[in-house]
């Protein structure tokens, strides 16, 4: 095993300085009191802004801790930034895919809700903004299952409702089936909630590749899936381009 | 097969976008930059001109980039802007004169108020179709104008060049194009609404020299191909952006309309080819026109502080961390608790039209929390909304049965709910939010022939999302009363003869400020009504303790013959404006004057309490 990362270390250390007194340190300052060259200490401190740690007056020039450090305990992003980050791309996506699209979110063990664009055929639909759905049933809510274990593990004891005969309603079949969702980088649903309804799903990344919320689109078996029951080739690509998309609008760059 | 698309250009109050679609109007990529709000005194709102246009160099080619495509693929482009913002700059240079004045800044309303007292006034609405206020671009030009000497002749002499942003930004693009849009022309208060050219009556009103003005343009032609930043693509449409906001959901027909929720909002309603006075406190402007065809005007309900309450709330009150978390705090609690914001900021536009009035929180209680404040915000937008559509209704005689939305602020599904509770219609939101960049988009696309007509855009427009009203009538009666009573609190805040700054100011600030209280006086000499004994004794102290000031602190030797009281004064005023003052911007640092202008008002003061206490 490698020793302790020394440029981590230091990172801590400029950290634990700044949450001391005042809270506002120049570079120099900074430099001086942990005894770093200047430029390592300005390279250390532009990382820890990037990922919001540390914060920048503008005025002055000096730093302070950063807000996302006060959000460190809830690491999804709030729900309502997350969908007006999201919406002119989840827009798109319903219009290129001819499809209702969905945005979801970890909440009390199931998918909420975030974001719902309507299928763009104008025809009545209802937005079911603020609704919860089965984690383990939804392409949503396996894309949010296969990239947090302590999601799966929440899962153990409870019920796992089966709500059709396709849906996966034991604990071995759903991780087996999430270590194809990591493998793949996206999850589809064929009849799993409701017979003859079809989703497809991709995940939306936050600062440093971790997971905030998944993407999808929902619909008839027929326009979603091809004779395989896998998804349409196009669709697929659809919701990965919309969910990278997103994805790097939040700072994932190498998603 | 390469794909064509067209560039649109979205630049707003406070970022600037730049947007690719595809054939079927769907976005393709989007980039967006900040540029900085600059608030030196209160009620100021300023852009630095060349930071826009700096943005947009960086943004054009990152479009480009992020989408794979080249120029060549870009069929044409399409300028969307705030509008009224006034830059003015140097013909020679380029560079723009002074920061530019924001269509929310209030420095005008003295100016405004002036001007509203002379005989012409009443004749401005009826040619220009706008309200005397000091959101509209000529007042501002005015007073740009008058602040610096010599500034008017040299607009004179064309040497001084005047636009809103998206005649700003083709002039850089191609390289000394100087035009502008019917639409944006219609927000300066100069256009003749019915000849779209600029009017000789309103020129002479505001004393504006015409040739200052850009050239009035369609809102769909080629105007001009760009020359730097990415060469070769044809500036093909340019609209104010709730114009273009209107265009993009394809409100192409009389009697429909839209809401547009950004920095302020906008409720535009498609009168066709007759401009509509309004009787409500609406606004008329044109709405497009394209091509050779006749312009299609509209009324409009403009809100000015909607998305940038939501703003103070994160960035003055720091309640929340962004925009889209006052709908998470604001869920918190289940109404508002009795508490009400009106954000007067800038005055209240339509349908009160108050320059005079200042915000208000009312109602406040100790029960009121955060949660509280951060509902009253979003209802703040509901009602206003509110009131412009009853103006508008009133207006065109029809109720309105649904209300198209877009804009930032769509995002937020409690403010949506909000809206269709409050004005008991449904509220819809078309599959493109960014609705001003695709009206630019459609504009230009049009133009070129990438699409071929209306119709066909129209097919693109599909809905996203929609909410119903389920707000029980009797308490929407209660709400909506309560919200008045809070409206009416804020009515005459700003008294006219208020008008101090904070001391310590900018010694030309300063120094005009006491030749203006100097004029006033010989002014009110010439008043028959006047205690003339009391005036000239007022006028020689002010007089004195100016001039010594003057030479305590500018060490500059001011001889006043006190025989020819009058003209001794105004030629004084004169020279000191022409030459001391222009010497001062010219070598002094900010700071420096700053502490200047400390100095002269207390060594002013000092005088002036001597003289009283003898
Ligand atoms: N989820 C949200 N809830 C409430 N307000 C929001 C939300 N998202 C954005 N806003 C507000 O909407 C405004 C941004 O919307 P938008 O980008 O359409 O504005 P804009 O007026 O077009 O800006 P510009 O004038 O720069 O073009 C901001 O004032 C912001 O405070
Ligand atoms: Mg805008």
């Amino acid at each position: 095993m490698p020793g302790p990362i020394q440029s981590i270390e230091r990172a801590a250390a400029i950290l634990r300085l700044l949450a001391r007194g005042s809270g506002k340190l120049g570079v120099g300052e900074i430099a001086e009191s942990l005894e770093l060259a200047k430029a390592t200490a300005h390279g250390i401190l532009r990382t820890l802004q990037g990922v919001g740690f540390v914060e920048q007056d503008r005025d002055t020039g000096k730093y302070q801790l950063g807000a996302a450090l006060l959000h460190l305990g809830t690491s999804y992003l709030d729900v309502n930034e997350l969908r007006s980050r999201a919406i002119n791309w989840a827009d798109a996506l319903a219009a290129r895919s001819g499809e209702a699209v969905r945005i979801g979110s970890p909440l009390d063990g199931r998918v909420l809700v975030v974001h719902h664009v309507f299928r763009p055929d104008d025809s009545l639909q209802t937005l079911d903004v603020g609704a919860l759905l089965p984690l383990h049933a939804t392409a949503l809510g396996k894309v949010l299952l296969a990239y947090d274990t302590t999601l799966v593990a929440a899962l153990r004891g409870t019920d796992i409702a089966a709500y059709t005969r396709r849906t996966l309603s034991s604990l071995t079949a759903i991780k087996r089936a999430l270590a194809g969702v990591r493998e793949a980088g996206w999850a589809s649903e064929l009849g799993e909630m409701t017979p003859g309804e079809a989703g497809i799903a991709a995940p939306i990344r936050g600062h440093g590749g971790i997971v905030v919320g998944a993407l999808g689109i929902s619909g008839a078996v027929e326009r979603l899936m091809d004779s395989h029951g896998s998804p349409k080739a196009t669709l697929l690509g659809h919701v990965r381009d919309a969910a990278r998309a997103v994805s790097r609008d939040l700072g994932a760059s190498r998603w | 097969m390469t794909h064509r698309y067209v560039m649109s250009v979205d630049q707003g109050t406070t970022s600037t976008r730049c947007i690719l679609f595809d054939a079927r109007g769907r976005l393709v990529s989007v980039v967006q930059r900040e540029h900085q709000q600059h608030f030196p005194r209160p009620g100021w709102v300023e852009h630095d001109a060349a930071e826009i246009w700096r943005n947009l160099a960086r943004l054009m080619p990152e479009a480009l980039t992020q989408a794979g495509a080249s120029a060549e693929q870009v069929v044409g482009l399409g300028i969307a802007n705030q509008r009224e913002t006034t830059v003015l700059w140097d013909r020679r240079t380029g560079a723009p004169i002074g920061r530019a004045v924001v269509w929310q800044d209030t420095r005008t309303d003295r100016v405004v108020e002036q001007l509203a007292r002379e005989p012409g006034a009443k004749r401005v609405r009826e040619l220009c179709g706008l309200p005397l206020a000091t959101y509209f671009s000529a007042p501002k030009i005015r007073w740009m104008l008058d602040q610096t000497p010599g500034l008017q002749e040299r607009a004179e002499r064309g040497e001084v060049l005047f636009g809103t942003t998206e005649s700003w930004l083709i002039w850089n693009l191609t390289g000394g194009l100087h035009i502008t849009d019917v639409t944006n022309a219609s927000r300066t208060m100069l256009m003749n609404l019915r000849t779209l050219s600029w009017d000789d009556e309103l020129l002479e009103f505001f004393d504006i020299p015409r040739a200052m003005l850009p050239e009035i343009r369609s809102s769909t032609e080629v105007y001009g191909t760009t020359t730097t930043v990415v060469p070769g693509i044809r500036i093909a449409a340019a609209l104010g952006d709730q114009q273009a906001a209107l265009f993009g959901q394809t409100c192409f027909a009389p009697g429909e309309a839209k809401c547009t929720y950004g920095t302020g909002s906008f409720l535009l309603l498609n009168t066709g080819h007759t401009p509509v006075l309004s009787a409500h406190g609406m606004l008329t402007t044109v709405g497009f026109k394209i091509g050779d065809e006749p312009a299609v005007y509209a009324l409009e309900g403009s809100i000015a502080v909607t998305g940038s309450l939501v703003q103070w709330f994160r960035d003055s009150l720091e309640l929340i961390g962004t925009a889209p978390e006052i709908e998470t705090l604001a869920r918190t609690v289940r109404d508002n608790g009795g508490c009400y914001i009106v954000p007067a900021f800038s005055g209240l536009f339509a349908p009160h039209w108050h320059s005079e009035a200042r915000g208000v929180i009312a109602g406040l209680t100790s029960y009121i929390t955060k949660g509280h404040l951060a509902r009253a915000v979003l209802e703040a937008t509901g009602w206003q909304t509110r009131e412009v559509v009853d103006a508008m209704n009133a207006d065109s005689g029809l109720a309105l049965s649904t209300l198209k939305v877009d804009g930032g602020m769509t995002a937020n599904n409690l403010l949506m709910q909000i809206i269709a509770d409050v004005l008991d219609v449904p509220v819809v939101r078309p599959m493109v939010a960014e609705t001003v960049s695709l009206g630019a988009a459609y504009a230009a696309g049009l133009s070129v022939g990438y699409w071929p007509d209306l119709e066909g855009l129209r097919r693109n427009w599909h809905r996203a999302g929609q909410w119903l009203p389920t707000m029980p009538p009797p308490r929407r009666a209660a709400e909506y009363a309560n919200w008045r009573q809070a409206v009416e609190l804020t009515f005459g805040w700003m008294r006219p003869t208020e008008a101090a700054r904070p001391t310590g100011t900018d010694i030309v600030d300063v120094i005009l400020d006491d030749h203006r209280r100097i004029e006033n006086l010989l002014r009110e000499l010439r008043n028959d009504d006047a205690d003339r004994a009391v005036v000239l004794l007022e006028l020689t102290g002010q007089v004195e303790a100016h001039v010594a000031a003057t030479e305590r602190i500018l060490h500059s030797p001011t001889d006043i013959d006190s025989d020819d009281l009058e003209n001794a004064v105004l030629q004084h005023i004169r020279e000191e404006e022409s030459t001391l003052l222009n010497e001062l911007r010219r070598t002094l640092s900010p700071s420096d004057r700053t502490a200047l202008g400390r100095a002269f008002t207390a060594e002013r003061g000092k005088h002036l309490s001597a003289q009283r206490s003898p």
